[in-house]
């Protein structure tokens, strides 16, 4: 079978995750588009494994430990979500901005003025 | 004990006990008084022990080299002849009765520990100065003491006057410690040698390679220790001090070191007639413009400022015409009854509530109210006016001779014009002395008007200190037929014709000023005058601080007060007005030295401001900007980051491709 | 399964497609579709399954390029696991099921563009590189869960046992992480 067939899949579907991966708004159809770039990296793994005749089958032993790790990273990542859905009330990506140049400045303005008001206010 | 070891624990004990005090003041008080007078007055005892051991006779000479210092070797070394031993007994004498004034003078003063301390390093570096022998060790107390000048000068470090007079001091004698080192590098670089004897033996044979350009570098740092002019103006204004450590200062100390220096090293300067000119001009300047300035001034102790200005002068002139004997020998006089003028004129400060003349000569009874200080001083300004039979009559005498001796041609070597510029300054300064030694005493203890606020009594460690004192001033002036024994041998007695001379200029300066003062008299009355102290049971050292604080805003000036009746002022005539500022020499040097200095300062302080930092702000700004641009860039978006990363990577490995498949 | 020797695959020439190659292809355009459809759908229940999709397409490729093993453990644990997982963490962020307009960021546009970007230089670049290259699908099965086993547990132990601990990390990591807020509450 002609190689090119797999690696071109393999980059197809890889660059479909990438698409994903920085369009997509929801976090777990982010997670989905990783899963994707994930099996494109293994299709490759396989396809090169059976070409090179590999005796010690590293492309396939790697192809295990890549679905092993994906498995790990989709139960981490779930968690992280779920963790920031129940924080935030959303698992949208681009609303998730408190690292934005700006935030943190007026965060850092508001809290004196804040604390100032409390102040006040108790007193 | 042998000599040397007893000489070594000469300097050790007071600088121990400066160790000690600094070390254990703040935990223990009550040992800062004995630490303070205990190692003084030991080093006193042993001085005199190796006095009498030394005895005259051949010089001691003892070296040990602790490391090799490359081509030119320092050696702790020790060098005693007569002069060495003497000086070293005035010293420890001095500081010994100035450390028990201080004990009563100081009794309130929180920071008496450390002035204590000072005070013994003080004497430590003087003595260390006495004994060396060698040129590095002897800079090294030297310098000490021009720091502890400066920490003592400024005790009153809350007084402006203090403050500014500590930094002149310090300044105006570093000025003159610059050229001193260099001189001292030619004369090592010429004899190989730091040692004194290896010096003297180098001069001896004449292989000085620059003698007078050598003189005159060191007299420069002679004339910044000693005040001699151009570089006395330090001096008045060292005023500002504690009395204790003026008397420490002219008396003994600082001032001595110059005139001591010169005498050890005074073959160096006989070597060239140009430095002894110098010197000799110098001498007769400082001789006469000090005794004038002293006649004008109001501050009493300033007044004997600028007696010890013209003492100084005096002992530079004896050097001048070649005879040391003659010039340690009034430094031995001099460093006694001026350490009991000054330690006197703090108890009368005292007393009075003001360190002001004007305001001393309307107050009656003092003289009854510090009768000790009345007496003693009364000797000690006859012996400072030189007349006989004190002690200042018998030294002044041994200086005039010798600059008649060197003006009649007799003194080989000596140009004759030196002599007789000193003996004629001298004679003119002796009628001066003896007439503002004469204003001094009348406006002092001969006041008319209604008496002031009693103050309490004068402790005993005072006034006994001044009857110690005035042993030496009675009866130093015996010592002249024994003393030639210790030092080079030439007589220091009194010959006639000089003795007649200066006697009857003394006496015709002191009846001059009696007669104007008797003139003056009925004007004191009219106009009233002085600002006493307010503090009239407050420990003595409180009274002159406020005395100095407020000198300036009472009477206008620190020098002088607007007192018509005055005798100085009737006799000075215009001059007055110049003499109380001491002829604008600090105006003079504010102009030609302290503005221009003031002003490329600023030039310095602009350039530095507004050139050099712009650069520096400019590097921190354009930076500050990039980030502010790059700032922009930061959203918050995850995808954003990764969308540039990802572009990036893709970029990136085209390119590669590219170079690899060499397209 | 058909192969053919690298030898005559040289004769075959590069348009000659064989069976194995027909079949890869058009399951290679299934699953290209349905990646494509799972990262484009606004329905987001919907790009789940699309990617059931995809997974069981991989699976299938898988077994045609004689991977046993990894095909099964494809299916097992891509399609039965971690979908099911991904289809719950959509119910329990409460995702609108049907269409939903704002599926997509304001990042879609740029995204594209990378995307193609990298699409079109990765092919490039494989596509020149791989040319004339065939892959020899005769002789033994490489990977049999017996050859996969073998090689597995003979040189590659050490790394499976370190993965263990990985994933007993991950496991440990996820229950921290799902009880730091009832704990949280607790101390409130």
């Amino acid at each position: 079978m002609h190689l090119v067939y797999p690696a071109v899949l393999a980059a197809l579907l890889f660059c479909t995750g990438l698409y994903g991966v920085l369009a997509r708004r929801n976090a777990i159809l982010v997670l989905m588009s990783v899963e994707l770039m994930l099996n494109a990296v293994n299709l490759n793994l396989v396809a090169f494994d059976v070409w090179l005749r590999d005796k010690l089958h590293a492309g396939q032993a790697l192809t295990l430990f890549v679905i092993a790790i994906a498995a790990a990273e989709i139960g981490i990542g779930l968690a992280i979500v779920l963790l920031v859905y129940r924080a935030r009330g959303t698992a949208d990506v681009d609303r998730l901005r408190d690292l934005r140049e700006d935030a943190p400045a007026e965060a850092r303005e508001d809290a004196p003025v804040e604390a100032e008001k409390k102040a006040e206010a108790a007193a | 004990m042998t000599t040397t070891t007893a000489a070594v624990l000469v300097p050790l004990l007071p600088f121990l006990g400066a160790v000690a005090t600094l070390l254990t003041g703040r935990r223990a008080p009550g040992f800062v008084r004995p630490l303070a007078v205990l190692p003084t007055l030991a080093a006193a005892a042993l001085a005199v022990l190796v006095a009498c051991r030394q005895g005259g006779g051949q010089p001691l000479d003892a070296a040990r080299r602790l490391t090799p210092t490359g081509s030119v070797p320092i050696d702790l070394a020790l060098h005693l002849d007569g002069f060495a031993v003497l000086v070293a007994v005035l010293v420890t004498v001095v500081a010994s009765c100035v450390q028990l004034y201080s004990t009563a003078y100081l009794r309130e003063d929180p920071r008496y520990p450390s002035y204590a301390a000072l005070v013994s390093l003080f004497t430590a570096a003087m003595l260390l100065v006495v004994y060396s022998g060698d040129l590095m060790v002897l800079l090294v107390g030297w310098e000490v003491m021009g720091v502890c000048s400066y920490f003592l000068v400024g005790h009153y470090w809350e007084t402006e006057a203090a403050r500014s007079a500590s930094l002149k001091a310090f300044l105006v004698t570093k000025l003159g410690d610059v050229p001193f080192l260099f001189g001292l590098f030619l004369l090592a670089s010429d004899a190989g040698t730091f040692r004194i004897t290896g010096v003297l033996h180098t001069v001896a044979t004449g292989s000085l390679s620059h003698p007078t350009l050598t003189a005159l570098l060191l007299l420069a740092g002679v004339a910044g220790k000693s005040a001699q002019f151009p570089l006395h103006t330090w001096l008045p204004d060292a005023m500002a001090g504690p009395t204790p450590v003026s008397a420490l200062i002219h008396a003994a100390t600082m001032v001595a070191a110059g005139v001591y220096f010169t005498a050890r090293l005074l073959p160096v300067f006989t070597a060239s007639t140009a430095a002894l000119l110098v010197l000799a001009v110098m001498a007769a300047v400082t001789m006469l413009g000090s005794a004038l300035a002293a006649l004008a001034q109001d501050d009493i102790k300033r007044v004997l400022a600028y007696s010890t200005v013209g003492q100084l002068g005096y002992m530079t002139g004896a050097l001048a015409v070649g005879d040391r004997g003659a010039a340690v020998f009034h430094l031995l006089t001099h460093g006694a009854f001026k350490a009991l003028l000054f330690l006197g004129a703090g108890v009368v400060i005292h007393a009075a509530g003001t360190n002001s003349l004007a305001a001393m000569a309307r107050m009656r009874g003092l003289a009854r109210r510090v009768p000790d200080a009345c007496w003693t001083m009364t000797v000690a300004l006859l012996a400072l006016a030189a007349i006989p039979p004190f002690s200042g009559f018998f030294s002044k005498e041994a200086v005039l001779g010798a600059a008649e001796h060197a003006a009649r041609g007799e003194a080989p070597g000596i140009p004759g014009a030196a002599g007789w510029t000193v003996l004629l300054a001298g004679l003119v300064t002796a009628l001066l002395t003896a007439a503002y030694c004469a204003r001094l005493w009348l406006m002092c203890f001969c006041g008319k008007d209604p008496d002031a606020a009693q103050h309490g009594r004068e402790s005993a460690a005072m006034t006994g200190v001044l009857w110690v004192l005035l042993i030496p001033t009675i009866a130093l002036g015996l010592a002249a037929w024994q003393l030639p024994d210790w030092f080079d041998g030439r007589s220091l007695a009194p010959t006639l014709p000089t003795s007649l001379l200066s006697t009857g200029c003394a006496l015709a300066g002191g009846l001059v000023v009696y007669g104007a003062w008797r003139r003056t008299q009925a004007l004191a009355a009219r106009v009233p005058l002085g600002a006493v102290a307010a503090d009239p049971e407050a420990a003595p050292a409180v009274s002159e601080e406020e005395a100095i604080a407020t000198h300036l805003a009472a009477y206008g000036s620190i020098a002088g007060a607007q007192d018509p009746a005055d005798p100085g002022r009737l006799l000075l005539g215009p001059l007055h007005r110049h003499a109380a500022t001491g002829f604008h020499l600090d105006a003079l040097y504010a102009a030609l030295f302290v503005r221009p200095v003031g002003a490329a300062a600023r030039l310095v302080r602009f350039l530095d401001r507004e050139v050099v930092e712009t650069y520096v702000r400019g590097a921190g700004t354009a930076p500050g900007w990039l980030g502010a641009a790059v700032r922009r860039a930061q959203t918050g978006n995850v995808q954003t980051y990764l969308s540039v990363l990802f572009a990036g990577s893709v970029v990136l490995a085209v390119a590669a491709v590219l170079v690899a498949s060499g397209a | 399964m058909t192969g053919t020797s690298t030898l005559a695959a040289q004769a075959h020439g590069f348009l000659s497609p064989t069976g194995v190659e027909v079949a890869f292809l058009l399951i290679g355009l299934v699953t290209l579709a349905a990646a494509l459809l799972t990262v484009t759908t606004r329905q987001l229940v919907h790009a789940a399954l699309w990617l059931v999709v995809a997974l069981g397409g991989l699976a299938v490729e898988y077994l045609l390029l004689t991977a046993e093993f990894i095909a099964w453990v494809q299916v097992l644990i891509y399609v039965g696991s971690v979908v099911v997982l991904l289809l719950f963490g959509l119910m329990l962020t409460k995702a609108p099921i049907g269409r939903s307009p704002d599926a997509d960021s304001g990042n879609r546009w740029p995204a594209l563009v990378v995307a193609v970007a990298a699409a079109a230089a990765l092919v490039w670049v494989v596509a020149d590189a791989f040319r004339t290259t065939w892959i020899d699908l005769s002789g033994a099965v490489q990977g049999t869960t017996k050859v996969s086993g073998e090689s597995l547990f003979r040189y590659w132990v050490l790394p499976f046992e370190a993965l263990s601990v990985l994933l007993l990390a991950a496991l440990v990591g996820a229950i921290v992480l799902s009880r730091m807020r009832r704990k949280k509450e607790g101390e409130r």
